[in-house]
């Protein structure tokens, strides 16, 4: 979380303050969302962006089955492919990004 | 917080009025609206952790230094298998890099098998990171040509997230640790190249079956190789030592 102030604080100047924090969080990320939203009212205290909304955009984790080739939703890392095979490459879902403030 | 024109409750917005119902937003503020401004920024979050690990993969790659991530959950016996492990390996140089949120004792403990190692200690830190990494090199600086074990914070959940500039991310988890554990866990089993199953003495003492294990770490990475050891009497080094000796080759 400490990353993400920092990566905020480099992109608004002093006069500025952050109204909206927006992050995308893949499905499959490995965050604890009601963690992160606690850390960043913490970790945001006595900055430019105190107070700012947290948006959480999740993304839904996407697979590519070796076997069959075709693309499917997985909802945990184990989830295996309609075919039936577990060989499979994650093509979406593991995000963490940093996406967009919105600045007053 | 008024979603129209984006304004927060708590900034210096002048209308004074219950934002609570969805009345249509047709009044002008315009001379006490504040404007928003969209600042694209498209971070990775763990760019600054990643670009670090990006440099140390180089270092290591331009001396042909292989670095291997051990992970695996306080007590899976990860030291047990270094030791044996660096004795099996006769040879092949080896440097390590232990991490521990306190105490000297794994470091003392490779110590004594006559190899190079660094202790770094996190504090209340549950994983270790690049810069850890980075910093623990250059007090090892490692010669060329050599293995680099870095064994984790005990820790099956962080470390999986952090890269290090490791070759291979290597899972040691002990039979006794139970079958569902890739299941429960199963974000570090993706992000692994290997598994050494360690213990494997016990399993007659156990109602645990080691194919259920592998079938269910194969679950989350179905390309996982996989290394039934019992480090203290010597079984299965040979096999996950020829690994080792591998990804040295593959690094060369």
């Amino acid at each position: 979380m400490e990353s993400v102030v920092d990566a905020i604080l480099d992109h608004v100047d002093r006069e500025s303050r952050v109204a909206v924090v927006r992050l995308e969080i893949g499905e499959l990320a490995g965050v604890d969302i009601a963690a992160l939203r606690f850390c960043f009212d913490v970790c945001t205290q006595a900055t430019a962006i105190a107070g700012a909304e947290l948006d959480i955009v999740r993304i839904d984790a996407r697979a590519r089955c070796r076997a069959c080739h075709a693309e499917h939703h997985v909802g945990s890392l184990a989830t295996a492919c309609p075919c039936g095979s577990y060989d499979r490459e994650l093509i979406a879902g593991t995000e963490l990004r940093l996406k967009e403030l919105e600045v007053i | 917080m008024c979603r129209i024109c984006g304004c927060g409750d708590d900034y210096s917005h002048a209308h004074s009025h219950a934002h609570s119902n969805s009345h249509a937003h047709t009044h002008d503020h315009a001379r006490e609206h504040v404007h928003v401004r969209r600042v694209a920024i498209e971070l990775d979050l763990l760019a600054k952790n990643d670009r670090l690990a990006g440099d140390v993969r180089e270092r290591l790659a331009r001396n042909r230094i292989a670095a291997v991530n051990l992970i695996g959950a306080p007590g899976a016996g990860k030291t047990t298998l270094l030791e044996h492990t660096i004795r099996a390996l006769s040879g092949v140089a080896v440097n390590v890099i232990e991490g521990d949120q306190a105490t000297d004792n794994d470091a003392r403990r490779i110590a004594a098998t006559g190899c190079d190692v660094v202790q770094v200690n996190t504090g209340a830190g549950c994983h270790l990171d690049a810069t850890m990494i980075d910093r623990a090199l250059r007090e090892l600086a490692p010669r060329p040509d050599s293995l680099l074990f870095v064994e984790n914070v005990g820790n099956l959940v962080c470390p999986a997230l952090f890269d290090l500039g490791e070759r291979a991310k290597v899972v040691v988890m002990s039979v006794t640790e139970g079958e569902d554990k890739p299941l429960k866990y199963p974000h570090i089993f993706q992000a692994a190249s290997a598994l050494v199953l360690t213990k494997a003495d016990l399993l007659p003492h156990l109602e645990v079956d080691l194919e259920r294990i592998i079938e269910n770490a194969r679950r989350i990475n179905a390309s996982l190789d996989v290394f039934p050891v019992a480090a203290t009497r010597g079984h299965g080094l040979t096999e996950w030592c020829g690994w080792l000796r591998d990804q040295l080759t593959k690094a060369q």
